[in-house]
């Protein structure tokens, strides 16, 4: 059984690896002449304004809600998308429907309360 | 020692390894980052149990959405995110005595408790739980998507009348 998985430790390995081995060689190779421009903060290319430790914006947080509920629906559908048709049904199908249209009718909510604008 | 102990013991050390840092780092975003080491090694132990669904559904939702919930809660709230913060609140006795009291309860009930091993081999966990879901427990499944709902309309309404 745990052979199945053996590719995703080979892969975690990998991973860990290149990111140890570059880091490593980039100490051991690299020049390092620290001055204020080099240290500070990447901020896609343009001067870093103001401290990042700020209080958000309570956007973030619906999107984050919305986000949170749209993945429990999706890992609830996912043991119903693994059936084959026979063992489905048609009751399957519109059980899975009835499923889907109820949280259809909360994103439509969203939608015109206009949670999902970004103003 | 077997593939499978072994995998155990590396998964055991990394969960509570990462537990311990989530209690103690001082940076609260680092000790969140710390909480999705701690949930990845949860889920390879439920693979390791051949609970497949309930692993991915560990990374989907707690590591995916938890955590995301968390960092969200660590960045509107105004008096944390200003950096380093003590790591002992100031209920840690009780808090201690409470977990404590709970490890002494598991540390019985699992030394105690009548363990049996099955010899049958595991199904296919997906397939049965779908089957479940659509047959047995269709009055859950369909009360789940009315509970998101509720979820939904609560967060929208919340939100909505703070930005006003």
């Amino acid at each position: 059984m745990l052979k199945e998985y053996f590719p995703i430790l080979l892969m975690l390995v990998l991973a860990i690896g290149f990111g140890v081995t570059m880091i490593f060689l980039s100490s051991l190779a690299g020049r390092k002449t620290a001055t204020a421009t080099k240290t500070a903060p990447y901020e896609c290319g343009s001067l870093p304004v103001g401290s990042a430790r700020l209080r958000f914006d309570v956007k973030f947080y619906v999107v984050a809600i919305l986000f949170i509920l749209f993945d429990v629906e999706a890992v609830l559908l996912w043991p119903w998308a693994v059936l084959q048709a026979q063992q489905l049904k048609l009751t399957g199908l519109v059980e899975a429907a009835v499923f889907v249209g109820i949280l259809l009718l909360g994103y439509l909510y969203a939608l015109r309360k206009g949670a999902l604008e970004w103003e | 020692m077997s593939a499978h102990q072994l995998a155990f013991l590396v998964l055991g050390v990394l969960i509570l390894v990462s537990a311990l840092m989530v209690v103690t780092v001082r940076n609260l975003v680092h000790a969140a980052l710390f909480l999705i080491l701690c949930f990845a090694g949860v889920a390879g132990l439920y693979v390791l149990l051949q609970a497949e669904f309930l692993a991915v559904a560990q990374v989907l939702i707690y590591i995916g959405a938890i955590t995301v919930l968390i960092l969200f809660g660590i960045m509107l709230t105004r008096k944390i995110t200003g950096g380093a913060q003590p790591p002992l609140a100031s209920h840690w006795k009780a808090a201690g005595a409470g977990a404590g009291a709970f490890l002494l309860l598991l540390l019985y009930v699992a030394m105690t408790g009548q363990w049996q091993v099955s010899d049958q081999p595991p199904m296919d966990s997906t397939t049965t739980l779908g089957l479940a879901l659509v047959t047995r427990y269709v009055l859950p499944f369909e009360l789940a998507s009315v509970v998101l709902l509720a979820a939904l309309v609560g967060a929208v309404l919340l939100a909505r009348d703070e930005t006003r």
